[in-house]
């Protein structure tokens, strides 16, 4: 069993104990907590040098030290602080960096409320036993061979093909029955390549899809997206050594994804409001009647402080655009508020939970939109985005670099 | 004999130097075994459940970590309940404690706001002031005797 030693402060007299208990025992772990003594404490803390008022941080901070100095046994750690403790959020980002500096233990990080529940940290469990059980998986950093990689998500499922570390062949198609969907994008991606189904090494899924997918083709990798999104975007944009950050815009929810050597070690996933999303840009363009494809560019020509937005809302905020365009606003002034809207809004519901390291690499059919790239890079005080080749193909090209060498269905 | 709160709330040094002097000491581990033993309850390690924290809302806001409000949920109401306080300033962990500096500076603010008989010293850091400590904390107890007329 993958034994997850949990370093937090609050969360007995949060009442979540349980919940974190119980979401490590769905993916086949247990919570352990690391035993410590008086006068550890207080030389753990001297020697970490953080200078916190809170006992109970002092000890999460000798905890982190136990386990790094090996007088607990631990496989993978969970660091969690309430929600709103700045003290906490502190000195959870210095105690994650610490075991990540210090030894090869998959860290992943968390701020919980007393709502918290033991689904809420499934991805989080699940990633974290992934790491651990499937750390040769995650090592990969090269696709060898000719695999294909399934992204089924929840507005469309996405196909790529690979072959000695290239794509081949894509396919993309709006997901309406998930098999045939699949069909459907597996012929665009296999295209004139002259490959077809009995020529693949290995199928990897990801995506809400991916379990009933990966059954129905015997798929060598089924696996969460987190893991694969990170590992697909450090790949294309070649960083997959040291640290960066991940952010995926989606149709219906988001994912900001913190990454140090591929390997994913916090994230938030948000789907509160359809106006944080890619939604709100689809439905932007159809009210300026042009392709989604066309926005970002005439958001990149427009100025978003010339056009009237008042409200977040997806309803209330198109409302605003169109009293803007009513008034004799342009199109692309529109768009831009659009695009700062979306970007705005993922930046206070989402970026702020999570400490952004750079290089961020914006993924996701959204990130296509050149208008809220910029958006984001803005808001975020003009840091640099990269957007990889591929990048709308993220989850598909992840599980297909992932499942490279797990599979040999040709030669069987 | 007066119901006297301690801070820190669960410090056994205290408790026990209230109880020699025949007064009722609200402490963390009281309030925390009724808790424990509650069958209906099934949230280990302290049948703390998500509805503490809500509860902690008497004490701090919506805005407060779900930590502070839960520790008040259990710590408040002895606060409440109590008739005089001694307050030990910059004890250390092993003197008694509840983890969390920000519940500390609410707990003991709602202590010193309250209208009662209080006694605030600082934790003695060499023998002399241990001894000065234990004596200013027996002749407190004395006096809130004289005052309850016992």
């Amino acid at each position: 069993m993958v034994k997850i030693a949990l370093v937090g402060c609050g969360v007995e007299y949060s009442g979540i104990l349980k919940e974190v208990e119980k979401a490590a025992l769905t993916f086949g772990a247990e919570i352990i907590l690391p035993d410590i003594d008086l006068d550890y404490i207080e030389e753990s803390y001297l020697k970490f040098g953080f200078s916190a008022q809170s006992p109970n941080l002092k000890l999460m901070i000798a905890r982190a030290m136990s386990i790094v100095e090996g007088r607990t046994k631990a496989d993978a750690v969970f660091v969690c602080t309430c929600f709103r403790c700045a003290e906490g959020a502190l000195i959870r980002n210095e105690v994650r960096r610490f075991i990540q500096q210090n030894s090869h233990i998959p860290v992943v990080t968390y701020s919980f409320t007393e709502k918290t529940k033991a689904d809420e940290l499934f991805i989080r469990m699940e990633a974290l036993v992934t790491t651990v059980a499937r750390r040769s998986i995650l090592a990969r950093e090269k696709q060898e061979g000719l695999t294909m990689g399934i992204d089924s998500g929840s507005t469309t499922t996405k196909v790529v093909l690979m072959e000695n570390n290239k794509v081949i062949g894509t396919g993309w198609t709006a997901t309406k029955d998930i098999m045939e969907s699949v069909n459907i994008a597996a012929a665009d991606a296999f295209g004139e390549t002259g490959y077809g189904w009995d020529d693949i090494d290995g199928i990897g899924t990801t995506g809400y899809g991916r379990l009933t997918i990966g059954k129905k083709l015997n798929a060598e990798l089924i696996q969460e997206e987190i893991s694969v999104n990170a590992k697909g975007a450090v790949y294309l944009a070649d960083k997959q050594r040291g640290e960066a950050t991940v952010l995926d815009i989606g149709g219906m929810d988001n994912k900001v994804i913190t990454v140090n050597n591929g390997i994913p070690d916090n994230f938030t996933m948000g789907g509160i409001c359809a106006g944080a999303s890619g939604r709100f840009l689809d439905l932007t363009s159809r009210r300026l009647d042009v392709d989604i494809t066309e926005l970002g560019p005439l958001a990149v020509k427009g100025n978003y402080r010339n056009a009237t937005l008042n409200s977040y809302c997806i309803v209330f905020g198109i409302q605003d655009l169109v009293t803007t365009l009513a008034a004799g606003g342009s199109k692309e002034d529109v768009a831009d508020a659009a695009c700062h809207s979306v970007a705005q809004q993922v930046y206070e519901q989402q970026l702020q939970e999570i400490d952004i390291r750079e290089p961020l690499i914006q993924v996701g059919g959204t990130s296509l939109i050149s208008g809220l790239v910029e958006a984001v890079s803005d808001i975020l005080g003009g840091i640099e985005i990269i957007v990889p080749d591929y990048s709308q193909h993220i989850g598909a090209v992840g599980s297909a670099l992932l499942v490279s060498g797990l599979g040999n269905r040709n030669n069987q | 004999m007066v119901k006297v709160a301690i801070y820190p709330p669960n410090s056994l040094v205290l408790g026990d130097l209230i109880e020699r002097k025949g007064h009722t000491v609200l402490a963390l581990q009281k309030a925390m075994s009724q808790k424990v033993r509650d069958p209906e309850i099934d949230s280990p390690p302290m049948n703390i459940t998500e509805e503490d924290p809500l509860k902690g809302l008497k004490y701090a806001a919506i805005e407060v970590p779900s930590g502070v409000r839960g520790r008040m949920a259990v710590i408040g109401p002895l606060i409440d309940d109590a008739e005089a306080a001694i307050i030990i300033d910059d004890a250390p962990i092993g003197f008694g404690c509840v983890g969390c500096a920000r519940t500390n500076e609410l707990a003991m603010f709602c202590l010193r706001k309250k209208n009662i008989p209080k006694l605030e010293i600082s934790y003695p850091t060499n023998r002399d002031e241990t001894f000065d400590m234990v004596n200013k904390i027996n002749a407190f107890l004395d006096s809130l005797s004289e005052e309850g007329g016992n």
